[in-house]
């Protein structure tokens, strides 16, 4: 526990500012603050770390004010696919390229989810959404992202027609999902938890190749491993979305190599561990090449998906 | 009953010196940021937030807590005293508050709204108390077309029951619907009147130009007519307090109406802005003499604030049972809820019984601890009325500034502010009244959302806002006081004859 920073390079000699591209109590600003948190207990670092949110304009708020931070080692931002998205689908004049990577620090996987009420299977719930009268409401966050392109997947891939319904976060998504004003929603697991755990709505599926590997009993009678992958149940939609740190642009080695070391201890805590299992995140850690390696990967991906999509503001 | 033994088993849970020590450190704390303009609730939270890690979740939550609660006291100080709304939600309080501090009424008023504050947070933990469970299903009924029925409500009862002439009240709340427009649409995810600016993309703050519109037009105001503040400190005594709260029994009614219109909304996320509005508009309908509000009235104290600080009180029930904060800063407590391993959600109340009823505990004890702590300092904030104008007005100014850049730690921000500052005093000047732009702009964005939801959810058809009973009723609501002035003279009840003349000072 007593890990004082040994390493003897550059030290930020102020408080460092976590930066959140997502509303207060999102899936980013929990993992900020488990941060926040695993960092003070286990003294991985001399300075504070202050949580600051910058969901502003779907998060673009947070990627120009890395933006504009050029040289400042004492901003670190946690990133999702919305690096890639958002220049995209609204021009926003921002390339992750200018960011300093630091490190990939999760995986976040989707799943289709429907009302306790609703059908049982995927199956099930393809043809009851063929044979509705008016189109099965998929309720997401925001538009022209990861839960809209998704949703535009599944209607390829199945056939059926959806109206997405853009939310302003996950958790409305999910609450609207219970009170049954959508049919279903494709919401990262911590998102749905708790309203899951209560038994308000029902996995049908996962959007990964396989399947996710905690097996404690989260319900009941379910672990995350006991839901199915839509690969099997016949719909071969697949998307894992990243957690990245990112520093601004023009931050010297010393500095980044700082903050790689920072987030790999991050990823040896306690918390960091059982916060990935809690909320059934993919635990990875990559840095260096294999990071611009995997970001330059995944950059082609999402802009080949929203290409196909229809998305890419012209 | 079983939600009784709970809540005493919260008491003792609480009861230690420990606890209480944190308590009165928690409502010193938010009193404190309160006052400071802009600085408000959710940052003070937020900046405290990490003192809390190490301590035990039931501590922790108790001492954030109280930082809300004071900050809740605190934001009624700067309206009254100085025509600046520490908190949005301050904003109805000003109407009469400020005109009341004028006056030389300024402990009166100072105490109406603290008692009232009390009052408010009072009748809605006792909701939180008895009513938790069916309250969270109620929440559930609420979609797009429901959210957007409140809104509409909100804003009808604005033009219909405003005191204002209606085509300056419809002015005033289209510019600010104009502005509520800039930035991020979330609907379409597109960017709106950004003209390639990235200052603009996160859209035009609500608190920042609430600071400038409300606070800097004042000192502008003020200079132009002469450098004193209006007013000077009453003598507060407790015979003040007494006779303030002597009175109390005759406002059964508004205190009644405010608190049940601030639980309501506050449960459904319409917020504590949209409570305050509509608490003081619905006062000022069913008063005998409805053209004294605005003048000084006790009356248009209690009422706004009764309902902010129920709806900010019972906000935070859907956070506890829903994981939906009603309201900013229940929004960062569910973050530290999250940190303490707490997941807000149905099955909280079930798990994790010790820490919900001594959430609930600390909230009838930092009421009350908070109320004699705020009334016993209110000679000091009242003695700042003594302070020479030349004096306390650049302080006012620094502290609009601060509070306007520490939202969202932009020096844009304080531009902005500024800029509202000219637009509040000319809005002044030729009597266009501010505060339907300031509704406008912090519930267009969210009501322009909740329209549009509907209409791609329901095909584009506007039945869907009929199509059950409670948003049918909701909306049919809303259309009778858009047209109340009409559908009041039909009724052939002459006496009230406002309306088109406006009487707007």
């Amino acid at each position: 526990m007593a890990a004082a920073p040994a390493f003897a390079g550059w030290e930020p000699t102020k408080p460092v500012e976590i930066v959140v591209a997502a509303g207060a109590g999102g899936a980013s600003d929990q993992m900020a603050r488990m941060m926040q948190a695993a960092i003070q207990k286990n003294n991985l670092m001399k300075q504070p770390m202050v949580v600051s949110l910058k969901g502003g304009a779907s998060g673009a708020e947070a990627l120009m004010y890395m933006k504009s931070s050029e040289g400042d080692p004492n901003k670190v931002l946690i990133a999702y696919s919305l690096i890639y998205m958002l220049p995209l689908s609204a021009k926003i004049p921002f390339n992750w390229r200018e960011l300093t990577p630091v490190s990939v620090v999760a995986l976040d996987q989707f799943v289709l989810w429907d009302n306790r009420a609703g059908p049982k299977t995927v199956k099930e719930f393809v043809a009851a959404a063929k044979a509705a009268s008016s189109p099965f409401k998929m309720g997401g966050t925001g538009s022209k992202r990861e839960d809209h392109v998704l949703t535009v997947f599944l209607e390829q891939k199945t056939g059926a027609k959806f109206s997405y319904l853009p939310y302003k976060s996950g958790g409305e998504a999910a609450t609207q999902l219970v009170g049954n004003h959508t049919e279903a929603n494709v919401n990262n697991p911590s998102e749905n938890l708790e309203v899951w755990r209560a038994g308000q709505v029902r996995p049908l599926c996962v959007f990964d190749k396989e399947r996710i590997s905690y097996t404690t009993k989260v319900t009941d009678t379910q672990s995350w491993a006991d839901i199915p992958t839509c690969k099997e149940e016949g719909v071969d939609v697949q998307y894992l979305m990243l957690r990245a740190m990112f520093l601004p642009g023009k931050v010297t080695a010393e500095q980044q190599a700082f903050y790689v070391d920072l987030f790999h201890k991050v990823t040896q805590t306690a918390e960091y561990k059982d916060y990935m299992e809690k909320q059934a995140l993919k635990p990875i850690f990559l840095t260096g090449k294999d990071m611009v390696q995997f970001l330059e990967e995944d950059d082609a991906l999402n802009r080949s998906l929203m290409t196909e999509a229809g998305f890419v503001a012209k | 009953m079983e939600a009784l033994g709970l809540l005493l088993h919260g008491f003792a849970v609480l009861l230690t010196w420990k606890t209480l020590v944190l308590m009165m450190v928690g409502l010193v704390l938010g009193i404190f940021v309160g006052v400071l303009p802009g600085l408000g609730g959710p940052n003070g939270v937020a900046i405290l937030l990490p003192l809390t890690f190490t301590m035990d979740p039931t501590s922790a939550i108790v001492m954030l807590s109280c930082i809300y609660w004071g900050a809740l006291f605190g934001g009624a100080i700067t309206s009254i005293l100085f025509n600046i709304p520490g908190e949005a939600w301050s904003v109805a309080t000003t109407f009469d508050g400020y005109p009341m501090a004028q006056q030389g009424r300024a402990a009166e008023a100072l105490t109406a709204a603290f008692t009232s504050s009390f009052i408010g947070s009072l009748v809605a933990v006792l909701l939180i108390t008895f009513l938790a469970p069916m309250i969270s299903s109620f929440a559930l009924k609420f979609g797009p077309p429901e959210f957007f029925a409140v809104y509409l409500l909100t804003f009808c009862s604005f033009v219909g029951l405003g005191r204002e002439a209606k085509h300056k009240t419809v002015i005033s709340m289209s510019l600010g619907l104009l502005l509520a427009g800039i930035g991020m649409d979330t609907v379409s995810g597109n960017l709106r009147m950004t003209f390639g600016s990235p200052e603009l993309l996160r859209g035009i703050n609500f608190l920042v130009a609430v600071i400038g519109l409300f606070g800097i037009s004042e000192i502008l105001l003020t200079m132009e007519e002469r450098l004193a503040l209006r007013g000077h400190a009453a003598s507060i005594s407790l015979r003040v307090v007494l006779g303030v709260w002597k009175d109390l029994p005759k406002y059964w009614v508004t205190l009644l109406r405010s608190s049940f219109i601030g639980c309501w909304l506050g449960i459904t996320p319409g917020g504590a802005i949209a409570a305050s509005f509509m608490g003081y508009n619905l006062a000022k309908r069913f008063a005998k003499e409805p053209e004294s509000f605005g003048k000084g009235r006790i009356e248009g104290v209690f009422a706004p604030e009764t309902a902010a600080h129920a709806s900010g009180t019972s906000a935070l029930l859907p956070m506890l049972a829903l994981g939906i904060p009603g309201s900013g800063t229940a929004a960062i407590l569910l973050g530290g809820l999250m940190v303490w391993g707490l997941n807000p959600g149905p099955l909280l109340f079930v798990e994790h019984k010790d820490f919900v009823w001594g959430l609930i505990a600390s909230m009838y004890l930092g009421n009350v601890v908070g109320l004699v702590l705020v009334l016993t300092t209110v000679p000091i904030f009242a003695s700042i009325l003594r302070v020479p104008f030349a004096a306390v007005a650049p302080m006012i100014v620094v502290s609009c500034a601060i509070g306007a850049y520490a939202i969202q730690n932009a020096m844009f921000d304080i531009w902005l502010m500024l800029g509202f500052g000219v637009v509040g005093y000319v809005f002044k000047k030729i009597g266009i009244p501010l505060a339907p732009f300031t509704l406008a702009l912090v519930l267009g964005n969210r009501a322009e959302d909740a329209f549009r939801l509907s209409m791609i959810g329901s095909g584009g058809t506007l039945k869907v806002f009929w199509s059950n009973g409670l948003v049918g009723s909701i909306t049919t609501l809303a259309i009778l006081l858009l047209f109340w002035p009409a559908i009041d003279s039909l009724l052939g009840r002459v006496g009230f004859t406002h309306g088109t003349r406006a009487t707007s000072a």
